[in-house]
């Protein structure tokens, strides 16, 4: 997955739909969705442009993707 | 084996639940009130001879044959038209009635041909049938008085003949066209001896008149005047099947009538429960494809895509995949391959396919075409409602009171349907038609929306918002409902965001192009209507925010209380005939049957269990993944069971380098379609006709497909085939039928428990929930409740796509369909469809077509940021100015070479809908369409050698 201008810009957009939802951590439920609808390696593919600085990252992406990291690392 | 035979009651059946006994001939008959003597006497085994009268359309009372005496009454009233009245005591057959009606029938054979013995309907004609019921012996009038003997025949429809000298004219097809299909076609022109059935003006024949060729005429016809042309040229069937169409997702049931192995002709099954007796042109007539000329009979494969076919036998070419799908997992690992399944196979394929990628392949890289049109359907009603399916019955429309259409165009894409919304819509329901385009729902013969809001593509989240603020903010939800069945904390939560000025109908009118009062005036009459119901289709999902628009529907039908009772609900339009059905057989990449996620650990663990291998517990690559791990080098072989991804998906270019950096791209189809032209072995596939099985439709309904002849392709069913690829790879799959795989579906999932063949053959079909709590089906969904539990609001911001116009691509681009091709017209191509629809066009408002010079017929270049092609103007205000339509049918037109790869955010789902573009006259097809001509032209080269 070497476009990272297309993941980010994916992962941008899931991010502005839970953004604006009731629960108090935005991230999480970024991260969960991530999990549960991207194959690994995207998933790693998205951790890596993370790694490389996250450029174009929305805020709260940018923390989703921190915890898929860690998440990922512990599975 | 033997012809399925429906009775014909005559009359249609009454709705009434007031009871009447009567007595007929003698015997005591109870039926419902309303109930014509004509259907009651029926009921009772007594067939009154009649003509003029069919149960699929309304007492007409003209031909005068079904007259009976009536205790006490003067006269002898037409039984067809005459209600039961209680303690009514009826004769059908007196020496009065035998004179008239032999009167009668002297009158009709007087003028009607006697070549029974080289007629099509010889041993199938009502008429021949009623001169032998009345005892027609001779005719008095004779044979050389005035007649219309001498009547041309209509032979412009590609599939049947207006034959007009066999016409008795007693208006069954009029009244067909009106009261079942609802187009108003034809009529009967002059009067008295002159009267004579028209299609339209006096210059139109069937062809180029208003007819839909939907067959309804046909079918009415009591004698030959309107026949199958199939039907003329080979002859009465001898036996039929009822089996279920492979066209769109109504799923109608037909009656495939046989001679031997021939199929003669098509009948709408007036007991399928999805139709009701009711066809379009497509299933009743378009399945000359199964025996046309270009289809693959003999498997193939070759070396590289440059070179020709070359014709082998079913074991080296199973064989070869197997050993390359084996070398490349090798050489890249486990992930490097997968598979897409099919949404015109039936259950049964699907099912074997996304085990075979699971168990065999040992990943998750399954994925199927719903990705590309109703995969927001899925994500947008689970995450609202609980389940990933429509909430509603077809039946359900006839208790609606309002109805809104939202990115569909059923009279187009859901024909049998359509007819039904029609028939409601003139009995006085309300119509909000939502579209970029004036579609034939908006103003059609005796319907008319009361709301057209022909909004600019892209803006359907900010229109259901605005249609929501409305809602709210003047008071019309329906809080008891919402306080009873949802959750009171995201309502709360989602009210606070609706409120907001940005979702005013003022804000919404001023981006999407529609006067707020129109917004407004929508909004009120959904609310406020009775029951109101919402029909949405690919203009609602196919967009960067399709699952929100999605949500944004469910929302509005929990804000209003219009759910879990008949009349009601939010129903997706399926697209093709088992799209619902291969999503509920686990074709997702994240989840198996049912809609339940890989990663459910004690879930998966049963599938282990019965399949003997380890399942991998993460969601594998969607199809515009696998797109882009293709090009990236770390996907390299393909299985496509029945989808031509290069013509279907958006961003041909991007397809192709796809296709191209693949090493073994398989692809089973009963054509070498556009993907085959970068395929390495080539399976041929088996035609609905040719297997056993089940398709579920857009209602849920599990219908019954039935084998009505030998597979061509050396015999194998795709299942089948499926079989001996999972065989070869070492994962063992040895079903005899598909009813054993359809009871391991039952026995894997909890939707599904129910299920069997033998239960659909009791009941005709069932709709799924089928369990222990529903065991004959769930018709309606959420009744009583969420099947989530609670409804659960969620907040739709409304977000532009980032697809924008600008000077270089100032207009919008939306695609669709049209009645009479399907999908990518692989089918229908190959049938007399073409005479409707030759070639794709671009449909232009007159002022944008002047500003750039065209006209009406021009040829155009058609520029997006993605690529361009040239097509054939079609200057309407159909479409609004600064948007443009076109079709996808025609891959010399490749509409998708235009298209781009954004996607809706949960799902990849391609926006489709929404493509900046420009457009400038143009001398014919582009380089780019001609390099693919010959391309494709190369790629199709076949070396037939002797294979077996």
């Amino acid at each position: 997955m070497s476009d990272d201008t297309k993941l980010v810009s994916m992962a941008n957009q899931i991010g502005t739909f839970f953004m604006p939802q009731r629960q108090p951590d935005p991230a999480a439920a970024i991260a969960n969705h991530l999990r549960k609808f991207w194959d690994p390696r995207m998933r790693a593919a998205i951790v890596a442009h993370l790694d490389k600085g996250g450029a174009g990252l929305d805020t709260a992406v940018r923390e989703a993707v921190q915890r898929l990291k860690e998440a990922d690392a512990h599975r | 084996m033997s012809l399925v035979h429906e009775t014909d009651y005559g009359t249609p059946a009454s709705k009434s639940t007031e009871q009447v006994t009567l007595t007929i001939d003698g015997q005591q008959v109870t039926v419902a009130a309303g109930t014509s003597i004509m259907r009651a006497a029926m009921d009772t085994g007594i067939q009154v001879p009649k003509l003029c009268a069919t149960d699929s359309v309304d007492a007409f009372g003209s031909c005068r044959l079904c007259l009976v005496e009536i205790q006490g009454r003067a006269g002898t009233p037409a039984s067809c038209t005459t209600p039961v009245m209680p303690g009514m005591v009826v004769s059908t057959q007196t020496e009065r009635l035998k004179q008239i009606r032999k009167g009668v029938m002297e009158l009709y054979i007087s003028d009607h041909p006697l070549d029974c013995l080289t007629c099509a309907a010889n041993g199938d004609c009502e008429l021949q049938d009623m001169a032998g019921a009345v005892g027609l012996r001779d005719v008095r009038y004779g044979y050389k008085g005035e007649n219309h003997l001498d009547e041309a025949k209509d032979e412009s429809n590609p599939y049947f003949t207006f034959d007009a000298s066999k016409c008795i004219v007693c208006s069954r097809c009029v009244r067909a066209c009106e009261e079942v299909q609802g187009t108003f076609a034809l009529t009967i022109q002059g009067r008295g001896f002159e009267s004579k059935v028209s299609a339209g003006a006096l210059d139109d024949d069937f062809l180029s008149s208003e007819c839909v060729s939907c067959g309804a005429c046909v079918q009415a016809c009591p004698t030959a005047t309107l026949s199958e042309k199939s039907l003329i040229e080979i002859g009465q069937p001898e036996h039929s099947v009822v089996t279920t169409c492979a066209y769109c997702g109504v799923g109608c049931s037909f009656k495939a009538e046989m001679r031997g192995e021939e199929l003669v002709r098509m009948v709408p099954y007036k007991g399928g429960q999805a139709n009701h007796g009711h066809s379009c042109v497509k299933g009743r007539f378009a399945w000359g494809y199964a025996n046309h000329k270009e289809r693959i009979l003999k498997p193939m494969m070759r070396e590289s895509i440059d070179q020709p076919w070359r014709e082998v036998s079913w074991e080296d070419a199973i064989g070869r995949v197997a050993s390359e799908f084996k070398r490349l997992q090798e050489k890249r690992g486990r992930l490097a391959i997968g598979g897409i399944t099919s949404s015109r196979c039936t259950n049964e394929e699907t099912y074997l396919v996304q085990k075979l990628i699971r168990g065999g392949f040992g990943n998750n890289n399954v994925d199927t075409c719903a990705r590309v049109c109703h995969s927001p359907t899925g994500y947008g009603l689970n995450n609202t409602l609980g389940t990933s399916a429509g909430t509603q019955d077809f039946d359900s429309v006839e208790q609606a009171d309002v109805i809104l259409v939202i990115g569909a165009n059923p009279t187009d894409a859901h024909p049998v349907f359509a007819s039904r919304m029609k028939k409601r819509l003139r009995e006085g329901a309300r119509l909000i038609v939502i579209d970029p385009r004036r579609t034939d729902l908006v103003r059609t013969p005796h319907v008319e929306a009361d709301f057209h809001l022909p909004l600019r593509p892209g803006t359907n989240a900010a229109m259901l918002n605005a249609i929501a603020h409305t809602i709210v903010t003047e008071g019309l939800a329906k809080e008891s409902f919402v306080r009873e069945f949802c959750d009171l904390d995201a309502f709360e939560h989602w009210a606070e965001f609706i409120v907001r000025p940005e979702n005013s109908p003022e804000t919404v009118g001023a981006l999407s192009g529609v006067a707020p009062e129109d917004i407004r005036g929508a909004a009120r009459l959904y609310a406020t209507g009775g029951n109101a119901a919402i029909y949405y289709g690919l203009g609602v999902t196919e967009h960067s925010q399709g699952t929100t628009a999605v949500m944004g529907l469910a929302n509005l039908a929990m804000l209003t209380g219009n759910m879990g009772r008949r009349g009601v609900g939010v129903n997706p339009l399926r697209g093709q005939n088992n799209v619902q059905g291969s999503c509920d057989m686990g074709s997702f990449p994240h989840e198996l049957t049912g809609y339940r996620h890989i990663s459910d650990d004690a879930m998966r663990a049963t599938f282990e269990v019965l399949w003997g291998r380890k399942l991998d517990a993460e969601p594998g690559l969607r199809i515009p993944n696998m797109f882009d791990a293709a090009i990236d080098g770390n996907f390299l072989g393909l299985y496509v069971q029945g989808e031509d991804i290069l013509q279907s998906d958006p961003n041909t270019a991007h397809v192709v380098a796809a296709l191209k950096a693949m090493e073994c791209v398989v692809v089973q189809d009963l054509f070498l379609n556009e993907t085959a032209n970068y395929a390495h072995v080539f399976l041929p596939g088996s035609t609905f006709l040719e297997k056993d099985g089940t398709f579920t439709n857009a209602e849920r309904r599990i219908n019954m497909v039935r084998k009505v002849m030998t597979p061509k392709n050396g015999g194998y069913a795709d299942w089948e085939i499926t079989m001996m690829i999972s065989n070869a790879m070492g994962f063992p799959m040895n079903y005899t039928h598909p009813s054993q795989i359809m009871d391991e579906i039952a026995q894997m999932t909890p939707t599904f428990r129910g299920v069997s063949y033998d239960l659909i053959e009791k009941m005709g079909s069932v709709q799924w929930p089928c369990n222990e709590k529903a065991p004959e089906g769930t018709p309606i969904m959420h009744v009583g409740g969420f099947v989530r539990g609670k409804g659960n609001f969620l907040v739709t911001e409304y977000v532009p796509t980032e697809e924008r116009t600008g000077p270089r691509f100032p207009l919008l681009l939306t695609t669709g369909r049209i009645l009479s091709q399907y999908n990518v017209g692989a089918q229908t191509r190959r049938t007399g469809n073409v005479a409707w629809h030759a070639e794709d066009v671009l449909e232009i408002h007159p002022h944008d077509a002047e500003q750039r010079g065209v006209r009406d017929g021009d040829w155009v270049k058609l520029d997006s940021r993605s690529g361009g092609t040239s097509l054939r103007a079609k200057v309407t205000d159909r479409v609004a100015p600064g948007v443009v339509y076109t079709t996808f049918h025609h891959p010399d037109t490749q509409a998708n070479v235009v298209t781009t790869d954004f996607s809706d955010w949960a799902t990849n789902c391609p926006e489709y809908k929404v493509t900046a573009v420009q457009v400038a006259p143009s001398n014919g097809p582009s380089d780019w369409q001609r390099g693919y001509k010959e391309q494709a032209d190369q790629s199709r080269r076949i070396v037939r050698v002797a294979a077996e």
